[in-house]
């Protein structure tokens, strides 16, 4: 069994030193709820306009972006923290890490826990029951379990996203954006209908990165939806095997990167 | 001699950006990955309301999504600049001992990187939705002159404006979270996912009442000939009462901050 007491005094610490500045900390809190809200705003702008888009109206896209956003934000809280890896490449202080008898990985997680991330979930949070009252669920033990799934699989894949991110970075270094054009392009795509896509995003973000299995598949599978051409129908039951290739793409690519980083030369 | 000056300083901004041209790459690598996406879901909302959707048609949709797209490198929609740091950190006291005004001297350097940015990242983007999908395009001539003078106005007001998040470091020291508030703010009421003729009413209302739009949807217009004749001088001269009322502003903002610095450490 592996001792978790080192790991639970780092973040225990994470946790008390972003409570002790309050008025930042507060200020932090109400940018990501507002952050959350404008990315609901910009899918409402387009749906408010049109009956319906790709076989969902309104109703089914708050859903969407509810399970979306729900489990990206999740994902975010623990893992967002990889994103800063550049910096420390550039700064050469990655080498420190090295010193330390923790995993790299998972001191790169530890290192930060945004604790502010948690209003961006309440807004998912909150999108997720009004899309559930909204939409008529047909209510049963198999809709509560394909929920259940969808959630913890699509917090699984977008935490997938950003370790995947991670390994690609030791060898983009200046190039980071590239990535992001996955990691939140991915969530941006999580939140549409995926019919409405063209071959190669089907490829790109229904399938290699499979961002159509955290939350639209789930719900046309749940709702009884027409879903698009290329979807089997119970396909949003398949969201555990989404997260399970993702993680799989993610590992390889960051012990590849580990393995490619020579040091910062310090 | 003085404007020889922030000529110099503008040639060494558009200079610097061109030594990273891995980051230029993943920088074009995000813009067309979300323009595809916005093609995807924006193009089915034009066609599922029988091919208009507020004045746009699928054309001048496209025009929209990769004008806007290739612009993202030159608009600064992050709050962050070099400046904001510069004031946290005091070291802007040195700025201050130099024969020149900290803030035209900034913005100059500003504006410079931006517009290098436009030859690795807007030109492509424009290619890229040219060929691709097609666009629509004015029917003067005239229009490409005036979307030119449009487009620098454009990189002018974002930096002058952005220029203000940083200058707010005099009194608040720490502008991070002010910094993340204008990122969201500014990239929904720029027009960046959704063009803002597409918001309600009342939301529009509230887009036009502040300097965004003239950062991005304002010479999208002009040079997708959505606006035109008159009404397209009318938003230069908005563009123009921006940059104005930003850089009076800066100029107020820096000058009274100069009386309230405090540099830290020593």
């Amino acid at each position: 069994m592996v001792d978790l007491t080192p790991y639970r005094a780092v973040l225990a610490s994470r946790v008390r030193a972003q409570r002790t500045y309050r008025a930042n900390f507060l200020l932090d809190l109400s940018s990501s709820l507002l952050v959350g809200l404008v990315e609901l705003a910009e899918v409402w702008v387009v749906f408010r306009s049109v009956d319906s888009l790709g076989g969902l109206d309104l109703a089914a896209v708050v859903l969407v972006f509810g399970l979306a956003d729900l489990s990206f934000s999740l994902a975010d809280l623990a893992f967002g923290h990889c994103d800063t890896l550049p910096t420390y490449l550039r700064a050469g202080t990655l080498d420190v890490f090295y010193l330390r008898p923790q995993p790299l990985l998972l001191q790169l997680i530890t290192s930060d826990i945004s604790l502010r991330r948690l209003a961006r979930a309440a807004v998912g949070v909150a999108a997720l029951v009004a899309g559930l009252a909204m939409n008529d669920v047909p209510w049963s033990a198999g809709a509560v379990a394909l929920l259940v799934l969808a959630v913890v699989s699509g917090i699984a894949t977008f935490a997938a996203m950003f370790v995947w991110a991670a390994g690609a970075q030791f060898y983009l270094v200046d190039g980071a954006e590239a990535t992001n054009a996955f990691v939140y392009g991915g969530r941006y795509a999580a939140s549409q209908p995926a019919s409405v896509w063209s071959r190669p995003l089907v490829v790109v973000f229904g399938f290699f990165f499979p961002m159509a299995f955290t939350a639209y598949l789930p719900v046309v599978t749940l709702l009884g939806l027409p879903g698009p051409d290329w979807m089997p129908d119970g396909l949003g039951w398949c969201a555990p095997l989404a997260a399970i290739w993702a993680w799989a793409l993610a590992l390889t690519t960051w012990r590849t990167g580990v393995r490619h980083y020579q040091g910062g030369g310090g | 001699m003085t404007v020889r000056t922030y000529v110099r300083l503008f040639v060494a901004g558009f200079r610097r950006q061109s030594t990273y041209r891995l980051a230029a790459f993943g920088g074009l690598v995000a813009n067309a990955t979300f323009g595809l996406l916005k093609v995807a879901l924006l193009f089915a909302a034009v066609r599922t309301s029988g091919g208009e959707l507020a004045g746009y048609d699928v054309a001048m949709m496209s025009s929209y999504i990769w004008i806007s797209q290739g612009l993202l490198g030159s608009i600064n929609l992050s709050g962050r600049t070099d400046i904001a740091d510069r004031i946290r950190t005091g070291d802007v006291a040195v700025d201050f001992l130099r024969p020149v005004d900290v803030h035209l001297a900034s913005v100059a350097t500003e504006v410079g990187r931006s517009v290098f940015a436009l030859i690795p990242r807007g030109l492509p983007s424009v290619a890229i939705g040219a060929v691709v999908v097609g666009m629509a395009v004015p029917d003067h001539a005239s229009a490409y002159v005036l979307g030119a003078v449009s487009l620098f106005l454009a990189i002018v007001v974002s930096a002058t404006t952005v220029y203000l998040v940083g200058a707010a470091g005099f009194w608040l020291v720490e502008t991070r979270g002010v910094a993340i508030l204008y990122m969201v703010v500014s990239g929904f009421l720029a027009g960046l996912f959704v063009p803002i003729g597409l918001f309600p009413g009342w939301l529009h209302a509230v887009a036009t009442a502040t300097p965004f739009p003239s950062m991005m949807m304002y010479p999208v217009d002009i040079l997708s000939g959505r606006v035109e004749g008159l009404a397209s001088l009318g938003i230069v001269g908005l563009q123009l009462f921006w940059v104005g009322t930003t850089v009076a502003a800066g100029q107020l903002a820096t000058r009274s901050g100069r009386r309230r610095l405090e540099v830290q450490g020593g």
